[in-house]
C-alpha cells in the first residue's frame, strides 16, 4: 500500500514538474514587455475600481456547510456499502440493510427539512430583498455586507 | 516586433501536402498508440515485487537487497507518471481539435482546417503559440498564489489517473479505495479554482472562482452517492474489482443490470459534467456574464494549463463512467481465465496476451471516446443553465434522485436473485437498443424533411 | 527504511510549517494555504500508518470541504482587503502563555506516555475492516452519527440563515 501512495506522490510531483518545466522553457522563449496598462486588471476596459477582495453573498457559505454534512455522510457510508454484498452472503443482509436505510432516511429528513423551509431556493431572497443583487448571486461591490 | 521564419504551419502544410498528411498521421495515430503501448509495457510492472523479479531474472541483480532499490522505484514511478502526464497533454490537445471540428459540423461551418491534414495539427500549433505568448501577471494580484493556482489544477487532474484502468493489466496501481480516492481527488481542483479566482484580484475572476467552487462542491454529492450504486453491486471500492464484476457484453454491464443503476449512470454523468465545468454547466466561465471567469486574468501557458485541465478532465469523467457503469475494458467473450491462461507462469507472457491486452485497452478507449463525443454534442446542443437552475437541479433533483437509486439498489441487491438480474440485463439492453434505433430513424426523417438535406458523413 | 524516514520527515515538516504559518502569517488567505499544507501532511502521515481510507477521507472532507468552507469564510470576513487590519495580533502575552503551557504539556505527553507498540501486520483492506466494524461493534454510534449530522445540518442552516436574512 505504501507503494500505491508513493505512486500518488509521484503523480503529484510529475504534475507540478510538467507545468514547471514548460513554463521555464517558455520563459526563455516568450517576450516580456510589461507596461502599466497591460498589467492592470481587466474590468471591461475601464480602470479597475478598488480591489476585488471584498465580501460576497453568504449563501455560498451555506452551500459549503451543507456540502460538508453530506460529504461526511458519504465518507461514513462508503465502508458499509463495500461490505454490503459480503454481509448478504453471510446471511446478515437485513442488518446491513436496516442500518443503511435508517442512516439514509435520517439524513433525508434533514434534507427535506431544509427544502421545506426554503433553504434550497437560490433566488428567493432576490424577490424579497429591496437591495439589488446581480444574477450571479453576488452582492454588488458597494454593498459591503458584514460591515 | 514580428519574427517570421517562413515556417508557420499553414504555409508548410500547403507547400508540402504529403508531409502534412504524414505528420498528421503520426500525431493522430502514432503518438497515442505509442503512449498506449508504452503504458502496456510499463504499467503492469509497477509493483515492487515485479520490479525485483525483473531485475533478478534479466539483469541478475538483487534489487530487493540493494541500497539503491528506492531510487529505482522512484525513477520507475516517475516514468509511469511521465507517460500519464503526456497522455493527458495529448488527449487534452486532440480533444480541443475534435471539439472544434464537431462544433463546426454542428453549426454548418468548417472549423479549424489549416495546419496538417483536416487541421489536425492546430492543437500543436495552439500549444506552441501558448508557450510563446507573453505571460502577464496583474500588478495588483497576489503574485505567488496567482502562480501557484495552475499547479493545484494540474495535480487535481493527474491524480485520478493513478487508479483509472486502461486495460486488464494496464493500470498504474489498483488501490483498495480506488473509487473513493477518485471522488476525493477533485478537492484539489476546487482549491485551484478558488485560489486562482481570489489571487487574480479581479471581480470577474472572484465571481467565477466562488461560483466554480460552489458548483464543483455541490455536484460532488450526487456524484458520490451515484458512485455507491456500482460499489454496492460489485462489493469493492477497487476500480479493477468493479470492472471484473462486470462482463464484456452490454447486458453484463452494471448500467443495464439494475434499473436504479441505469438512472444512477445518468445522474453520475450529469454531475461529472458539472464538476468538470462543461457546458451546460460552464457557469464559472460564462463568457456572456463573467468574461472568462476564474482564469480571466491568466495568459500564455498558465491559461493553457487551465484549458488543458478542463479538456483532459473529459477523459477522466468519461473513463470513470465507463469503468463504473459500462463494463470498462472487458472484452466480449473473454473472461478472467483467458487472461490467466495466456499470461502463463513464465517471465514473458505469450504474444496472445499482449494482443488481448491491446484489445481490452481498445474496448476502454473506444467506449470512452464515444462518451467524450456525447459530452461534445451536449455542449453544442444545450444552452447554459442559470445559477439558480444549476443549484436547484443539484439539490432538488440529483441529490434526492441519487439517494433513491441508492435505496432501490439496496433492496435490489437483497431481494433479486441472479436470474432476475440477468433478465433485467437483457431487457434493459433491448430497451436501450430500441430507443437508439428510434432515435436514428427520427433523426434521419427530420433531416430528409428539409429539401436538399441528407445524411452526409463525407465532408470531414 | 531510510526512504520511509525521509518521507516521514518531509510530511512532518509540511504539517509543522503549515501549522506554524496558519498561526503566524499576517495574511489571512495565506494562513488558509498553510492549513492546506498542514492537512495534506496529516493525510500523508495517515498513509504512513497504513490507514488508507482515513487518509482519503482527510482529503475528501478536510481539503475538499472544511478548507473550502474556511476559504469562503475568509472571503466573508469584513475588511479582508486591508490585510494588516484583518490579522492583527491581539493579546500577545496570553497567546505566548497558552502556547508555552500547551506545547510543554504536549511534549511531555509525546515523550513519556507509554505508547503501545504492536508488531502486528497492517490491515490489508482497511475499508472492509471499517465496514464490518460499523455494522458490528460500532452499529449504534454509526446510527447516532446520522442524527448528529442532521443536527449539524439544521443548526448550521438556522444560524447561517439569520446571516443571509440580515444582510439581504
Amino acid at each position: 500500500m505504501g507503494y500505491q501512495f508513493a505512486a500518488v506522490l509521484a503523480f503529484a510531483v510529475m504534475a507540478v514538474l510538467f507545468a514547471l518545466v514548460v513554463l521555464m522553457v517558455g520563459r526563455l522563449l516568450r517576450p516580456r514587455f510589461p507596461n502599466d496598462d497591460k498589467l492592470s486588471i481587466y474590468e471591461c476596459g475601464e480602470r479597475p475600481v478598488g480591489s476585488a477582495w471584498y465580501n460576497f453573498n453568504p449563501r455560498f457559505y451555506l452551500i459549503a456547510l451543507v456540502f460538508i454534512v453530506f460529504e461526511v455522510d458519504i465518507a461514513l457510508t462508503f465502508p458499509v456499502v463495500v461490505v454490503y454484498a459480503a454481509w448478504i452472503e453471510k446471511g446478515l443482509g437485513f442488518v446491513a440493510f436496516v442500518e443503511l436505510i435508517l442512516f439514509t432516511v435520517v439524513l433525508l429528513v434533514g434534507l427535506a427539512w431544509a427544502w421545506g423551509h426554503g433553504d434550497l431556493e437560490w433566488i428567493k431572497k432576490l424577490s424579497e430583498s429591496p437591495r439589488k443583487t446581480d444574477r450571479s448571486g453576488l452582492v454588488a461591490p458597494t454593498a459591503r455586507p458584514g460591515v | 516586433m514580428r519574427i517570421t521564419l517562413g515556417l508557420d504551419s499553414t504555409s508548410l502544410s500547403r507547400r508540402y501536402p504529403r508531409l502534412a498528411i504524414l505528420a498528421t498521421l503520426f500525431m493522430a495515430f502514432g503518438l497515442p498508440l505509442g503512449l498506449y503501448v508504452a503504458a502496456l509495457a510499463v504499467f503492469p510492472l509497477n509493483t515492487p515485487e515485479r520490479l525485483d523479479a525483473m531485475a533478478e531474472q534479466w539483469l541478475g541483480y538483487d534489487l530487493a537487497g540493494s541500497p539503491y532499490r528506492y531510487i529505482v522505484y522512484t525513477a520507475f514511478l516517475l516514468l509511469v507518471a511521465f507517460i500519464a502526464v503526456n497522455y493527458t497533454a495529448v488527449f487534452g490537445g486532440v480533444s480541443t481539435w475534435v471539439e472544434r471540428r464537431v462544433a463546426g459540423r454542428m453549426q454548418s461551418r468548417i472549423g479549424p482546417n489549416r495546419p496538417g491534414a483536416a487541421g489536425f495539427l492546430s492543437w500543436v500549433a495552439d500549444a506552441v503559440k501558448m508557450i510563446l505568448k507573453e505571460d502577464t501577471i496583474p500588478a495588483e494580484a497576489d503574485h505567488l498564489l496567482f502562480r501557484a493556482a495552475p499547479y493545484f489544477s494540474m495535480v487535481g487532474l493527474l491524480l485520478p489517473f493513478v487508479v483509472l484502468p486502461f486495460g486488464e493489466a494496464t493500470v498504474v496501481t489498483d488501490m483498495n479505495v480506488g473509487v473513493f480516492y477518485v471522488a476525493a481527488a477533485s478537492a484539489f481542483v476546487v482549491v485551484g479554482i478558488l485560489v486562482s479566482g481570489w489571487a487574480s484580484n479581479s471581480k470577474w475572476a472572484l465571481f467565477g472562482g466562488i461560483r466554480g467552487a460552489a458548483q464543483v462542491m455541490s455536484y460532488e454529492i450526487p456524484a458520490g452517492i451515484a458512485m455507491m450504486v456500482p460499489v454496492l453491486m460489485a462489493g469493492t471500492l477497487s476500480m479493477q474489482g468493479i470492472v471484473r464484476a462486470q462482463g464484456g457484453w452490454p447486458w453484463q454491464w452494471f448500467v443495464f443490470q439494475n434499473p436504479a443503476a441505469f438512472v444512477a449512470f445518468f445522474i453520475a454523468v450529469t454531475a461529472s459534467l458539472a464538476e468538470g465545468n462543461r457546458t451546460p454547466f460552464d457557469l464559472p466561465e460564462a463568457e456572456s456574464e463573467l468574461v472568462a471567469g476564474y482564469h480571466a486574468e491568466y495568459s500564455g501557458f498558465r491559461l493553457a494549463i487551465f484549458l488543458m485541465v478542463e479538456w483532459a478532465n473529459m477523459w477522466i469523467m468519461a473513463g470513470l463512467a465507463v469503468t463504473l457503469f459500462l463494463g470498462g475494458w472487458q472484452v466480449p467473450g473473454y473472461g478472467a481465465e483467458d487472461y490467466a491462461r495466456l499470461l502463463g507462469t513464465g517471465l514473458l507472457p505469450a504474444p496472445g496476451w499482449f494482443g488481448l491486452q491491446l484489445l481490452s485497452m481498445l474496448m476502454f478507449v473506444v467506449k470512452t471516446w464515444a462518451l467524450v463525443f456525447v459530452f461534445i454534442w451536449l455542449r453544442w446542443t444545450l444552452p447554459r443553465v442559470r445559477v439558480d437552475q444549476m443549484m436547484s437541479l443539484c439539490w432538488k433533483y440529483l441529490v434526492p434522485g441519487a439517494f433513491l437509486c441508492f435505496v432501490v439498489t439496496l433492496v435490489w441487491q437483497l431481494l433479486v436473485p441472479p436470474a432476475g438480474v440477468a433478465f433485467t440485463g437483457y431487457a434493459l439492453t433491448a430497451l436501450a437498443l430500441f430507443v437508439l434505433a428510434k432515435f436514428a430513424v427520427a433523426t434521419r426523417r427530420n433531416i430528409s424533411k428539409v429539401a436538399g438535406h441528407r445524411v452526409d458523413l463525407g465532408n470531414w | 527504511m531510510n526512504t520511509q524516514f525521509a518521507i516521514f520527515v518531509f510530511l512532518a515538516l509540511a504539517t509543522l510549517i503549515g501549522a506554524a504559518s496558519v498561526a503566524l502569517s499576517r495574511n489571512i488567505f495565506w494562513s488558509a494555504m498553510g492549513l492546506l499544507s498542514c492537512l495534506v501532511g496529516v493525510g500523508g502521515l495517515y498513509v504512513m500508518l497504513s490507514a488508507d481510507f482515513v487518509a482519503i477521507t482527510q482529503l475528501l472532507v478536510y481539503i475538499g470541504g472544511v478548507l473550502v468552507l474556511i476559504l469562503f469564510a475568509i472571503m466573508l470576513t469584513s475588511q479582508i482587503q486591508e490585510i494588516s487590519v484583518s490579522n492583527r495580533s491581539v493579546g500577545l502575552v496570553g497567546g505566548y502563555l497558552i502556547f508555552f503551557v500547551v506545547s510543554t504539556l504536549l511534549s511531555f505527553v509525546a515523550l513519556w506516555a507509554p505508547w503501545r507498540l504492536t508488531s502486528k501486520e497492517p490491515v490489508a483492506n482497511t475499508t472492509v475492516a471499517l465496514g464490518d466494524g460499523l455494522l458490528g461493534t460500532w452499529l449504534l454510534p454509526f446510527e447516532i452519527a446520522s442524527v448528529l449530522l442532521v443536527a449539524t445540518l439544521v443548526g448550521a442552516i438556522v444560524i447561517a440563515r439569520k446571516e443571509v436574512k440580515s444582510d439581504s
